[in-house]
């Protein structure tokens, strides 16, 4: 019983590992879509820039909040 | 290993006193070069510190690294404020407890009756693995202490009073208005004028948003004031204000008591019967509105803000105590891989500088986005 136990707990922190690993994956696709657009954007027109930045930022700190949720639940799939 | 590095920072602060008048006379490229070099020096005092005290005696598992005890105990709230550790002896500012407990009443005592949670006072006792009060007798309590992270909270709300006070004096009294802006006016003036630009004015319109300017206000320099002392090393700061899921929930909470006394019929209208949907698809529609908007958007912003600031915590005191992980392998591979952990700590330092302003300009934002959504009149 207690090689299960052992092994159940190290799978679970493995899995937590795993799926925060994969919310970064995620977070750094979205973001590097965000940020393209946003180049793009100032090229075409650099006058709008100082807007396009702030927007961006926004949208930014947005994706990375649910890529934290994500290492949220990571966390607490290895603590608990 | 701490015996040779436990002279290092008072041999640099003996060097930084011999060599402060001569700093304006070097050239800016040795400035540079001292200024980054105590930099590093600086950022390896908590390192220091932590030294010590794993060695005082938390020893489990035959004097291992309990890693997670580190971290934790870094992160978690405390009932006594560390400054720091010097030869195994622990330096802290102890703080009040206040206890009550239905079987043995009100309790209100200083922590240092605890002794770092060897002594028991009182009936009651400090447990170390968590850092809680526990009953001796397993009793039921209820801890309402003024812990590390209720002090913060006040200092923070103290500097923020005392500084805007002063500010709002000095434009009462005209300076600022029918003159330049002087001293702190200046900055204060650009971020108040940020929020109210970009932040107030486009979500709330420019009728309507005067009534909420104190609120976003307050919260941006709350937050962002209570990042930046997460971040700095020793007291007033060495705390985890925002990183605690319990503070950022309160902080969301006010948002959403804001946004609900506020909300018009049209909000309502809106949730409740979404106008220009066919019938089978409102089953459907409607109860994914009413719990987005009446419990994501809140709970998203506690969520955000705590992940934002815990992780980074988390990602810092890691690094740090890689460094004796490594050391605990083999005292060269330890000190090999110190220049390593310290040159990605004052980046990730650098890092949460830029995180602690954005988190809190993005939770102003989005409670400014949400509560102008519930305050929008329709138009036609």
């Amino acid at each position: 019983m207690s090689v299960l136990t052992v092994l159940l707990e190290g799978i679970a922190s493995a899995g937590g590992a795993i799926g925060a690993g994969i919310a970064a994956l995620g977070a750094g696709v979205g973001v590097g879509q965000i940020g393209k657009g946003a180049l793009e954007a100032m090229a075409r027109q650099p006058e709008v820039s100082g807007d396009l930045r702030s927007n961006m930022i926004l949208a930014a700190a947005l994706v990375e909040g649910v890529a934290l949720f994500g290492v949220i639940a990571g966390i607490l799939a290895i603590v608990l | 290993m701490t015996q040779i590095y436990s002279k290092y920072p008072f041999f640099l602060i003996v060097l930084g006193i011999t060599f402060a008048p001569e700093f304006k006379h070097l050239t800016v490229r040795k400035q540079l070069l001292i200024t980054v070099f105590s930099l590093f020096a600086l950022l390896s005092l908590p390192m220091l510190s932590m030294a010590e005290h794993e060695e005082h005696g938390h020893k489990k598992e035959e004097g291992k690294l309990d890693i997670k005890g580190e971290i934790f105990g870094h992160i978690r709230d405390a009932h006594d404020w560390h400054i720091t550790s010097f030869n195994g002896k622990h330096i802290t500012i102890p703080l009040p407890v206040m206890v009550y407990s239905p079987s043995k009443g009100f309790s209100l005592f200083s922590s240092s009756r605890f002794d770092h949670g060897h002594a028991e006072y009182n009936g009651y006792t400090l447990n170390h693995e968590n850092g809680k009060i526990e009953a001796t007798d397993g009793s039921k309590l209820y801890d309402i202490s003024i812990t590390k992270n209720v002090v913060s909270m006040l200092l923070s709300i103290l500097l923020m009073l005392f500084l805007f006070t002063r500010i709002a004096k000095k434009y009462k009294s005209g300076i600022g208005r029918t003159s330049a802006p002087k001293g702190l006016q200046n900055g204060v003036e650009a971020v108040i004028g940020f929020i109210k630009d970009s932040v107030a004015v486009p979500n709330m319109g420019k009728d309507k948003y005067m009534k909420y300017m104190p609120f976003l206000l307050t919260l941006f320099f709350f937050i962002w004031i209570n990042n930046m002392f997460g971040m700095i090393p020793f007291p007033p700061g060495a705390v985890n204000l925002t990183g605690n899921i319990a503070v950022t929930l309160v902080l969301a909470l006010v948002f959403f008591v804001i946004m609900l006394a506020n909300s018009n019929k049209h909000f309502w209208g809106h949730m409740f019967n979404p106008p220009g949907v066919p019938l089978a698809i409102k089953f459907i529609l409607v109860p994914i509105e009413i719990i987005s908007n009446l419990v994501i958007k809140p709970a998203a912003l506690a969520i955000r803000l705590f992940a934002n600031i815990f992780a980074g915590h988390t990602i810092i005191l890691s690094v740090i105590l890689l460094i004796f992980i490594f050391g605990s392998l083999s005292k060269v591979a330890g000190i090999a891989f110190l220049p390593v952990s310290i040159g990605f700590t004052v980046f990730m330092f650098f890092l949460e500088l830029l995180v602690a302003a954005i988190q809190a300009f993005i939770f102003t934002n989005l409670a400014a986005v949400f509560i102008g959504q519930a305050i929008e009149e329709p138009h036609h």
